[in-house]
């Protein structure tokens, strides 16, 4: 197949929102978004904390941390790989080559890249201003929220990098999920596969989506935090 | 009429590595203003955040109405801790409006903004015009005037205030100083760090000097001025007013 025949299936495909293609982007959709709300939920609470609290251990527990943040996708999708098989301690569950299997692989990819970000970025507050807070009456949580709410230029990066980590994995999500057609098949290990079949004009597709919706993606994020800097 | 007491210290150390605060014994009362003067590092500010709470001692007690606190229970409940208040010497204010700095006291204690008496300390104060700004567009001395409309709008009874009014200009320190003798209606009771010896006269009931971690003088105004029981106080004195 030429590449030209190739562009011309793309723009069929994408014009005809041909069914395969949807689902794809459906699932792909579906476990970003809660893999995200998920690294989001557990990553930023973490990383404020991190960033607040000084105890025993607190050192080890950074340096785990951001570990995770650079540790290889893949090697989290086989651990989740092993903790969901059959023979795993979560094997009851019947979650592998499920989206939910993704969904877990890709929070635990992600939310370290929270937490990391989200703890770097509360850490700047004015140590000042966490001490005037408590001095006007605010309670601990209260005071965290209010460090957040300061800091929320560097968590909203780190969530952005969490959407980063997730919407660009492939191998994890491939272990887990199996990339079957119409269920656990998204974007990027749809472009592995289609490539390798030779369907050229197909992986492009794929790969124009995936640029559309990260692009797309960043752009609401970025537009909260313009909205944010004209507020100063 | 009987003076109410607010404070009582009993035998406080607090260490430093290389300094150590001590204070045997000191008494503060309902609606006093208690200045505190001393050189740069005598102290004063280590006082002030025990007296808040904010940092517990190594040693020794701290009676606040009534209840004993020590290194052990140094975590008074939180409505306690709802009524003591410190305007530091450098704002720190929230990267919102001016507005929401003034009422997040009332907000985080779940309490309906008064519109009226918030208005009364920000006109006071002479803030109005800045209401809608966002705090990180202000100068020195509007910070420091929203600062203690913060710190005034909830009526704490204890306001420690660390040289609220350094490096301002006479303008913010009048405006400051007579927010602070409106306030002393309410009998709060007030520990004023200042340098200025002029400001501590104008506006201090009793003074205390502070030096090297421990109590040189306690004395009432007039007094400390003119007639202190130390030397060390009639040197610190003529040696500042050199200035
Ligand atoms: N958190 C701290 N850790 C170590 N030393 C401190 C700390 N806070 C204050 N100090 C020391 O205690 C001394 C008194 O400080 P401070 O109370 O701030 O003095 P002042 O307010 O009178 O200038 C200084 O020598 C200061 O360096
Ligand atoms: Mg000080």
């Amino acid at each position: 197949m030429s590449l030209l025949a190739s562009l011309q299936e793309a723009i069929y495909l994408l014009v005809t929102r041909d069914p395969y293609v949807m689902d794809i982007i459906m699932v792909s959709l579906n476990v970003t978004g809660v893999a995200l709300i998920l690294s989001t939920l557990v990553g930023v609470p973490l990383g404020a904390f991190l960033g607040l609290t000084d105890f025993p251990g607190k050192p080890i527990v950074t340096a785990l941390l951001y570990t995770g943040m650079g540790f290889p996708p893949v090697v989290i999708g086989l651990f989740t790989f092993l903790l969901l098989s059959s023979v795993g301690p979560l094997g009851h569950l019947g979650w592998l080559f499920s989206v939910k299997a993704m969904i877990m692989a890709q929070t635990i990819i992600a939310f370290p890249l929270v937490a990391g970000f989200t703890m770097a970025a509360v850490m700047a507050v004015d140590q000042n201003l966490i001490q005037q807070l408590k001095a006007l009456g605010a309670t601990r949580a209260q005071a965290a929220w209010a460090a957040i709410k300061e800091a929320r230029i560097g968590v909203l990066v780190s969530i952005i990098a969490g959407f980063g980590g997730i919407i660009s994995e492939v191998g994890a999500v491939m272990l887990v999920g199996g990339n079957i057609e119409g269920k656990t098949r998204v974007l990027t290990t749809a472009i592995v596969l289609e490539t390798r079949k030779g369907n050229f004009g197909v992986a492009i597709v794929f790969g124009i989506i995936l640029l559309a919706i990260t692009f797309l993606a960043n752009l609401a994020m970025l537009q909260l935090q313009e909205r944010d800097l004209f507020a100063r | 009429m009987e003076k109410m007491i607010t404070y009582q210290i009993k035998g406080l150390v607090k260490e430093y590595p290389g300094f150590t605060l001590k204070i045997d014994d000191l008494t503060l009362y309902r609606g006093e203003i208690f200045c505190l003067l001393g050189p740069s590092g005598a102290g004063k500010t280590t006082l002030l955040r025990i007296l808040n709470f904010l940092e517990e001692p190594t040693a020794g007690e701290v009676y606040y109405g009534g209840v004993k606190y020590t290194k052990e229970n140094f975590n008074p409940p939180l409505e306690i801790m709802r009524e003591i208040t410190t305007v530091f010497q450098r704002p720190a204010l929230l990267k919102e409006s001016v507005w929401n700095n003034i009422i997040y006291p009332l907000k985080i204690r779940g309490q309906k903004v008064d519109r009226e008496e918030v208005m009364a300390i920000v006109e006071e104060l002479s803030i109005a015009q800045l209401l809608h700004r966002p705090c990180t567009t202000l100068s020195g001395g509007e910070a420091q005037r929203v600062a203690l409309a913060r710190a005034l709008v909830f009526k704490p009874r204890v306001i420690l205030l660390d040289e609220p009014t350094a490096n301002l200009d006479p303008n913010n320190i009048r405006i400051i100083e007579d927010m602070m003798t409106k306030y002393m209606e309410k009998k709060p009771t007030v520990v004023w760090i200042t340098h200025n010896h002029f400001q501590a006269k104008r506006v201090g009931d009793r003074i205390c000097l502070l030096e090297e971690g421990r109590v040189v003088e306690i004395n009432d105004k007039e007094n400390f001025f003119t007639n202190p029981s130390q030397k060390r106080t009639r040197e610190f004195l003529a040696g500042e007013m050199f200035y």
